[in-house]
């Protein structure tokens, strides 16, 4: 993918959508690893919720996560609470910049020079790895896909699976000049190269980092779905673990983790149940052999405060990361995470990313979407991610007075043309004469047609103006 | 999303037909198609010639404010109590599901989520309200179906067509592979993106290509426009049709016996 994939996914240059959507969209390796991982997790994910009523399961998932978001603030505190009377420190954070040196500082008095990072999307929402090397700090990937990622100094493509884009040969060729491993097309040999290289790393890794996939209020407890092991070790080896996570994974207790970790395994990769499910509830005990002496959580914000004073775009925060969305995806399947240019890629990214960066950064996401519907049909927390999308772009262009815009850069799409060009439409479709007036003026000037309209013609033929619209046909036969 | 239970009316003796716009400038023999098939089963068709169009583009746009003055002048057109039909699922999902958030604190609002409920996508209409039944009376052929992702996901009247379809003795209904995923329409979409939607329809069209027919049915004018107009475009053997026009046709209404 292009150099700006690969760096600073915050800052990119909102024109390059449609350059980087030109690249993927002709190369064929592109197109041919996403359509077919896709549409194997499509599968996948189907036959997981056989037998099982999956209406009723998404209605539970969704109320699960309402009923979490209704009382978020309460349950912060209480998380905090039952966090700390369980030997956890918590550590709050406004933004990514301000979680990156939480961390640096939690490293610096451990006199900690190596960090073994498991997978989070969070960390990569802050930027985590960048930060810390720029402070002398080596942070190692150990989920096998961001390990690859990292090595090739890229950044997901996916937030589940993150080197998707990549296929065995290329995985072998990175694995062969960065590691010296042989050039194999065998994935047994390639992952047993990588796992080696790990395990050398979190032996020696001074702290573990980890993402969360539910905080439990009630018993403060962190969960983490994973299914390599290295979550396990990496929140286990070594003497210090740190977990980051967005303020909005907290839920009210071990029940509502059932209904949520049934709805995203099955939903994400297809499976049952992941091979490691961990629950971390503070660090080693006297007893204990095994374990770290400090746990940390980072609760990080990052705009999620503001996206949860609206009460339609809250629905956002209900996120569990599936990916079925992007999974699902007509346009994602087609030009791949890194063409976004965001952390997050896909409907979720659309809905998610103008919150963190803003619908002046981000205005080329709402429209990226055909509004098909298939994200918000499989989401398993039931997220009306088309209609979400809809209000965003209201908001990127100022477009509803009686309903003021608020996400941060709204109004950035505005371009006086193309209001004058709606405006224009609006005063006809208004006015019944004018517009019989006017498409009976096309129908009889059809010849005039353009034969080129644009981006349309392009890649088909325009549609033929009838000779006598449906109006005039029905006001002849009396209707 | 589809509702869950869906409360079909009994059946009419009088509808209002909201022709769409598309229908009205580029496919009124699929509008046609569409009064003509009602009226066969009985009920009188009422067309407010003061209709325009229901406001979608501008709203999906983000056009709100433009929206909601287009959809305005449609609210009052509908003055008794008689069902909404609609050719499209896209027009018809705009009316249904959105009019009653786009009205939301205004004068309008009880009015507007009146209106929306007696919204019904047309083909849906005919095989669960009128009960219709079709009798073939053209040759033997093969036909795919697109159905639009409103039809589909807003409307939820995907099993429609295909019943409807199924009805007729001599059409082979054929699916072709990922039916249920966007041929790359979107309204405004195919416009600001015409690289990704192009690249949505190609496959759209390899995949109808591959089911063997030559022909395909589909139950929205933008879908229509868009696969027939890359088929057409690119010289593939793929030629499109409103699925209205195609069951009239079948059932000896047009001009032949045949489609």
């Amino acid at each position: 993918m292009s150099e700006t994939a690969q760096h600073s996914p915050h800052h990119i240059d909102v024109k390059e959508f449609h350059p980087r959507a030109h690249e993927a969209l002709h190369n064929p390796q592109i197109r041919h690893n996403f359509r077919k991982a896709m549409d194997g997790l499509m599968t996948k994910r189907k036959s997981a919720f056989e037998g099982w009523d999956l209406e009723s399961l998404r209605d539970l998932g969704a109320n699960v996560r309402l009923r979490a978001l209704a009382n978020l603030p309460d349950l912060l505190e209480q998380l905090e609470k039952k966090l700390t009377e369980n030997g956890i420190k918590v550590h709050w954070a406004v933004d990514g910049d301000e979680a990156c040196r939480i961390v640096r500082d939690i490293c610096k008095a451990r006199d900690a020079k190596t960090v073994i990072k498991g997978k989070s999307m969070v960390s990569e929402e802050m930027e985590l790895n960048k930060y810390l090397e720029e402070h002398g700090i080596e942070a190692l990937e150990s989920d096998l896909g961001e390990y690859i990622v990292q090595l090739a100094g890229e950044t997901p493509s996916h937030i589940i699976m993150p080197a998707i884009h990549k296929n065995t040969g290329e995985i072998s060729q990175l694995l062969h000049d960065k590691t010296g491993t042989d050039l194999s097309n065998d994935v047994e040999y390639l992952t047993a190269e990588a796992r080696l290289q790990l395990r050398e790393k979190f032996m020696n890794a001074d702290v573990g980092v980890s993402g969360v996939n539910f905080a439990v209020a009630e018993t403060g407890t962190l969960c983490l779905v994973e299914n390599e092991g290295n979550g396990r070790m990496t929140t286990t080896v070594p003497k210090c673990h740190i977990a980051v996570t967005g303020i909005e994974k907290v839920v009210p207790n071990l029940e509502d983790v059932t209904a949520l970790l049934a709805l995203l395994t099955r939903s994400a990769t297809g499976q049952h149940i992941t091979t490691y499910f961990n629950m971390i509830s503070g660090p080693r005990k006297a007893e204990e052999l095994d374990g770290p002496d400090e746990v940390h959580v980072v609760l990080v914000d990052n705009g999620r405060s503001s996206i949860y004073q609206d009460d339609e775009l809250l629905d956002t925060l209900r996120c569990i990361r599936c990916g079925a969305c992007m999974n699902h995806c007509p346009v994602y399947t087609r030009v791949g995470g890194h063409t976004y240019g965001t952390t997050y890629p896909g409907p979720i990214g659309k809905i998610l990313m103008p919150h963190l960066i803003g619908l002046d950064e981000g205005r080329h996401l709402p429209s990226a979407s055909s509004l098909c519907g298939a994200c918000g049909e499989v989401c398993p927390v039931k997220i009306p991610i088309p209609d979400l999308l809809v209000r965003l772009r209201q908001e990127s262009v100022d477009g509803d007075k009686l309903h003021p815009a608020k996400v941060r850069g709204h109004g950035a799409k505005r371009n006086a043309l193309e209001a004058m060009i709606w405006k224009g439409w609006s005063w006809m479709h208004a006015r019944p004469g004018a517009y019989r007036f006017g498409t009976n003026m096309a129908a009889r000037l059809r010849k005039l047609q353009p034969g080129q309209m644009g981006g349309w013609t392009q890649f088909r033929t325009s549609p033929k103006l009838a000779p006598k619209t449906f109006h005039e046909t029905l006001k002849e036969r009396g209707q | 999303m589809a509702d869950p239970i869906k409360l079909y009316p009994p059946k009419p003796s009088k509808v209002y037909f909201f022709g769409t716009c598309l229908v009205d400038m580029f496919y009124p023999d699929a509008g046609m198609a569409g009064i003509q098939l009602l009226e066969r089963e009985g009920i009188e068709v009422i067309f407010p010639q003061d209709q325009t169009c229901c406001g979608q583009p501008a709203f999906t746009s983000g056009y709100h404010d433009e929206a909601r003055a287009v959809a305005k002048a449609q609210l009052g057109l509908f003055p008794e109590d008689y069902p909404i039909v609609v050719p499209s699922g896209s027009c018809g999902g705009m009316m249904r599901k959105h009019y009653p958030g786009l009205f939301k604190d205004t004068e309008d609002e009880i009015l507007a989520a009146e209106v929306a409920g007696r919204v019904w996508e047309l083909t849906d209409f005919l095989l669960n309200v009128c009960h219709i039944k079709l009798t073939d009376k053209g040759e033997p052929t093969t036909v795919a179906m697109h159905t639009s992702c409103s039809a589909r996901r807003e409307m939820g009247v995907a099993e429609v067509g295909p019943k409807l379809l199924g009805q007729l003795d001599n059409v082979n209904l054929v699916e072709q592979v990922r039916a249920e995923e966007c041929c790359g329409f979107g309204g405004t979409f195919a416009i600001r993106h015409p690289e990704i939607s192009g690249a949505m329809v190609s496959e759209k069209v390899d995949a109808l290509v591959d089911t063997g027919a030559r022909d395909f049915v589909t139950t929205d004018c933008g879908c229509l426009m868009n696969i027939h107009g890359y088929a057409e475009k690119n010289r593939k053997a793929m030629s499109g049709q409103h699925i209205l026009s195609f069951l009239w046709n079948r059932t000896g209404g047009g001009k032949g016996e045949q489609s």
